[in-house]
């Protein structure tokens, strides 16, 4: 599995293997916040940030913990340094780029508990991938999760507009179109090889 | 909360019989909630796959909603969050370890999932909604029968998939060689298509139901109509 380029990493995780339609990574703020595409981008480029960060840093506390031979407390140190990371990038957020900070609200809080972010660093660690592959997963991660949710969000507007049925108003249609969505994904099964 | 405990006392085994079956069925988290997506979708590709995947997150659940609830009035309130998820992470670490050892086939089969159990939002959710504010036992009782109702929500969806997918449940082929598996089934689509088709089940079930309780109260011609339409849907 290590062995893979980096060229084919990229293109596998936004594409053929995008982490939301085909991992089934972040399924909360994919359902949750694509209501509109205003919300959905900036949401989708803020996690992809924290993706890169939680990325490198599990990266970096994997090899320290294989140097103390203390691999049983991965799971543990990785959440609680995702949850540092994320409330670091807060912090800075706050601090720098206040209009920012207010536009993403409670949502910048709540990448914590998405599964995007910490499937990155477990996904990485099992494939055994080394640094630059790790840091590639993660970019393509994230514009692959930035892509799905503002594509789900823009064909939802569309759909508002729509006269469908009062049956399937709800999460039933949401599901639907996610479902759509990733069967069109499906079409670029073995472009990344 | 405190104060009425005779009260809540003898009022305890219906109670704590409610807590039980509340996320059994009425407040189900699969169908009702809609928690804890991602695995829901990501490996209900076989029945047996679900049930793991379902009884591992049960685990998880009751035994940190119990050390929670038992540690409630330690944790202090600005940092719970934080150690709600060290506790949850250190069960995860457990269930990982014991899938592991237990089944190979299974570990492989589920792979990173079970250490996402972490960021499943049903048990940070619990965990922060019922368990923080209630004793022990009924929290743990509650967490049981939400992780037994997850379980089944997730087989729902495993069996369906499973049985179109590859025309078999629990590995037992149910159809003769001449069936056409439909592949989309085990593949990503199926799992948002199935959960699809069992809220829209549902839905229409209580539209029905809705619908025939109403024309009772009215008028019985249009009762019947509802009625036996109803009937018609059920079986």
């Amino acid at each position: 599995m290590a062995h893979e380029s980096l060229g084919q990493i990229l293109l596998n995780t936004i594409l053929s293997g995008n982490f939301v339609l085909a991992m089934f990574l972040g399924m909360c703020p994919f359902l949750g916040v694509t209501h509109s595409v205003a919300v959905a981008f900036p949401l989708g480029v803020a996690t992809a940030f924290v993706i890169v960060i939680a990325s490198v840093s599990a990266y970096l506390l994997n090899w320290v913990l294989a140097l103390a031979h203390l691999e049983f407390l991965r799971l543990i140190c990785y959440i609680v340094v995702i949850a540092s990371a994320v409330q670091l990038v807060e912090m800075f957020v706050k601090k720098h780029y206040p209009a920012l900070f207010r536009a993403l609200g409670i949502y910048l809080p709540l990448i914590t508990t998405n599964c995007a972010v910490l499937g990155v660093a477990l996904f990485q660690t099992a494939r055994e991938y080394n640094f630059a592959q790790s840091l590639t997963f993660a970019i393509g991660g994230g514009v692959g999760f930035t892509l799905a949710l503002t594509l789900l969000a823009s064909v939802r507007e569309r759909v508002q507009l729509a006269d469908t049925p009062e049956v399937v108003q709800g999460t039933v249609l949401v599901l639907i179109l996610a479902g759509v969505l990733s069967l069109a994904f499906m079409g670029f099964a073995g472009l990344g090889g | 909360m405190s104060s009425p405990s005779p009260a809540a006392f003898s009022m305890a085994p219906p109670n704590q019989w409610e807590e039980f079956t509340e996320g059994m069925w009425r407040r189900n988290p699969v169908f009702v909630m809609v928690l804890g997506m991602c695995p829901t979708l990501a490996v209900t590709v076989s029945a047996i796959n679900s049930i793991s995947m379902g009884l591992a997150t049960t685990f998880v659940l009751a035994a940190s909603c119990f050390l929670v609830s038992l540690l409630r009035r330690l944790i202090p309130k600005e940092v719970r969050i934080a150690t709600y998820i060290v506790i949850i992470a250190t069960f995860v670490t457990v269930v990982d370890y014991a899938v592991q050892a237990i089944s190979l086939d299974l570990y492989e089969a589920l792979g990173a999932y079970i250490q996402l159990i972490v960021a499943n939002c049903l048990v940070l959710g619990r965990a922060e909604a019922h368990a923080a504010r209630a004793a022990p036992i009924p929290a743990t009782l509650n967490a049981i029968g939400m992780g037994l109702g997850f379980t089944l929500g997730l087989t729902m969806i495993g069996g369906v998939r499973e049985i179109l997918g590859a025309g078999a449940f629990f590995g037992v082929p149910l159809f003769g060689p001449g069936f056409q598996p439909w592949v989309v089934m085990v593949l990503p689509p199926g799992g948002f298509f199935v959960m699809a088709g069992w809220l829209l089940l549902f839905a229409i079930v209580r539209r029905r139901m809705a619908a025939r309780n109403a024309g009772a109260a009215s008028s019985v011609g249009s009762s019947a109509v509802a009625a036996s339409s109803g009937a018609c849907h059920g079986a």
